[in-house]
């Protein structure tokens, strides 16, 4: 069954007919990342208002691979649990060359975490889900659609939009503005920003099929098939994995000479699909031709206008980067932004996510580059390389490793940025935290429940903790907070460390002993500085 | 013989470096940059009982 694209309904916003009072933030774009930036604010107790020119989920499944990091976050935002239930988990994925299988390779979930390294989930799902939570949140979240923001002006201390309605156009005032708007970003056009990098020339097709009848043989395990010189087609790669519901992608490489107009009908697309899955019948859901870019803006932050997100940066979807990405963009600005607003932290802490997202989303254009090289050769030389790459990979695990379909989204490391304090640790400063099994008060829980969302100080060693204002603290210890269920848990962390964990996860100090001075000072370094 | 990685985190930077190295240059430069390559790899191999088996494993299948 088609998902049922249920509009959402449009209010008359009160700007229409009376000046609004001053936002603290304003958000251009209710897709998943101005929904779960809303949503962050939220949590942290902002409030926001989130302005989209539609009125309806993303049309076409769009991003689908959601990795780990990102359902840890969504864990935080209330909508992780869902997200998981519904998505397909990743098992096995099997590499071709032509007819014949490479190699396959196990993508089972690594016991000791909630969450698997990636689940398949249509957007429109997770974009539903997000409005669900941020409607639960709306005390909170104001959101307008049908609200097409069409100028913005910095002011300074504040930033003015106008807002295009069916009722006529108004004007609100924010103290700051969020351009959560994707890759098309109207806002980062306005502002006349250069958005550059590498475009790659070879065309993509991309569709959805609904098929009752799985294409990977009579069982039920999800599989990921990735072909290097399909036979069933004359390109250079084709991809094909589930979805929920019996859906399909199918991404395929058409080369450069492509009219993608000419590409993107019916009478072009149905013959393709079934030179893959034969004579099993389907239903064509959604489909796209398009050109890959790589780019990136300078800057994500302009004073009070940030970008979040495709809006700030785009990369080609080998890896599942872009959303992933995007989702820890969300990640990094919320508590920084929130802990501003809140007069928590100096205004220069939000510049710290232009120093650790640029870095982001440099590594992840970097991989996903060299993924898109790799699998359209743009020389005769680099098609042998390629070719024989794969030839020795049947045998030897060296080509393997070198087999580049993509090097999937992995959290950001952000040791060496200004926030973090230097040291050794097994989980090192500048590293996402890592989920372990817990058992506590409230029965069986998950690390990444009980130490996102504030700043922590976290051990499993038998240290006295010191008691410092606006540190929660934990302790996973026989009698402690909560108890290691299965040892996973001192696997990862040991007992001889004591960790500073900021609201997004990511540990940003660790210390041997519990010396409350180092400690304050990483914690006040962590913050932006002192008030 | 079946070799193992050894590039580990380093194999996609090798790869893209080795590209670069070809970006531009004709069939018979490439040929000629592959060939010095070659050479000087197995120099720094430094093994000729190991270079012999990865001659004949490179033959296999050719």
């Amino acid at each position: 069954m088609p998902y049922d694209y249920a509009p959402f309904p449009y209010v008359a916003p009160p700007g229409l007919s009376a000046p609004e009072t001053r936002h603290a933030v304003a958000i251009g774009g209710a897709g998943p990342i101005g929904l779960a930036m809303a949503i962050d604010l939220a949590q942290h107790g902002v409030k926001s208002v989130v302005l989209d020119d539609n009125n309806v989920v993303s049309v076409g499944s769009r991003a689908i691979c959601w990795s780990k990091r990102t359902l840890e976050i969504f864990d935080r935002l209330g909508v992780g649990a869902r997200m998981l239930d519904k998505g397909v988990t990743w098992k096995v994925g099997r590499n071709f060359h032509g007819d014949k299988e490479i190699y396959n390779f196990d993508l089972l979930p690594e016991p000791g975490h909630k969450y698997p390294a990636f689940i398949n989930l249509q957007q429109y799902y997770v974009e539903e889900y997000l409005v669900e939570r941020a409607q639960k949140l709306a005390q909170f979240i104001d959101l307008r659609f049908l609200n097409k923001v069409i100028d913005h002006a910095d002011h300074g201390d504040h930033v003015s939009l106008t807002v295009e309605t069916p009722d006529g156009p108004y004007t609100l005032e924010t103290d700051y503005y969020i351009a959560c708007e994707g890759s098309g970003s109207a806002t980062r056009k306005r502002m006349n920003l250069p958005f550059e990098g590498q475009t790659f020339e070879e065309h993509f097709l991309i569709v959805d099929i609904e098929m009752e009848k799985s294409p990977f043989g009579d069982h039920d395990t999800p599989e990921r098939w990735f072909w290097f010189a399909p036979p069933f087609h004359n390109g250079q790669s084709a991809l094909l994995h589930k979805q929920p519901d019996n859906i399909y992608r199918i991404d395929l490489q058409l080369g450069p000479e492509t009219d993608p107009k000419e590409e993107a009908t019916e009478e072009k697309v149905i013959p393709r699909i079934k030179a893959i899955v034969g004579d099993t019948p389907f239903r064509l859901d959604w489909m796209s031709v398009y050109k890959f870019r790589c780019a990136k803006l300078d800057r994500f932050v302009h004073n009070r206008v940030l970008f979040v997100g495709d809006s700030a940066h785009v990369v080609s979807p080998f890896g599942a980067r872009g959303g992933n990405g995007g989702i820890q963009d969300v990640d990094n600005l919320g508590w920084k932004l929130a802990a501003v607003i809140k007069g928590d932290a100096p205004a220069t802490l939000v510049e710290t996510y232009n120093e650790e997202r640029t870095h982001g989303s440099a590594e992840n254009i970097l991989n996903s580059a060299r993924a898109t090289n790799f699998m359209t050769p743009k020389s005769p030389i680099e098609a042998l390389f390629r070719d024989e790459t794969l030839r020795l990979a049947a045998k030897h695990p060296f080509a393997r490793k070198l087999i580049n379909s993509g090097r999937l989204s992995r959290p950001c490391a952000l040791g060496g940025k200004s926030l973090q304090t230097d040291g050794t640790a097994p989980v090192a400063p500048g590293s996402a935290l890592m989920d372990a099994p817990l058992s506590g008060p409230q029965g069986d829980t998950w690390l990444i429940s009980q130490l996102q969302g504030r700043f922590t100080l976290l051990t499993l060693g038998n240290f006295d903790l010191p008691d410092i204002d606006g540190l929660h603290i934990v302790t996973i210890r026989d009698g402690g907070s909560f108890q290691d269920r299965d040892g996973h848990a001192m696997a990862r962390y040991g007992a001889d460390h004591i960790y500073l964990l900021r609201p997004d996860g990511h540990i940003c100090a660790a210390f041997t002993s519990p010396e409350r001075p180092a400690i304050i000072a990483a914690y006040t370094r962590a913050t932006g500085g002192p008030l | 013989m079946i070799l193992q990685d050894k590039l580990g985190e380093d194999g996609d930077s090798f790869y893209n470096a080795l590209m670069d190295a070809h970006d531009g240059l004709s069939e018979a430069r490439s040929h000629a940059l592959n060939a010095r390559l070659v050479l000087m790899l197995a120099n720094e191999v430094g093994d000729f009982a190991r270079l012999k088996d990865i001659l004949e494993a490179a033959c296999e299948d050719l």
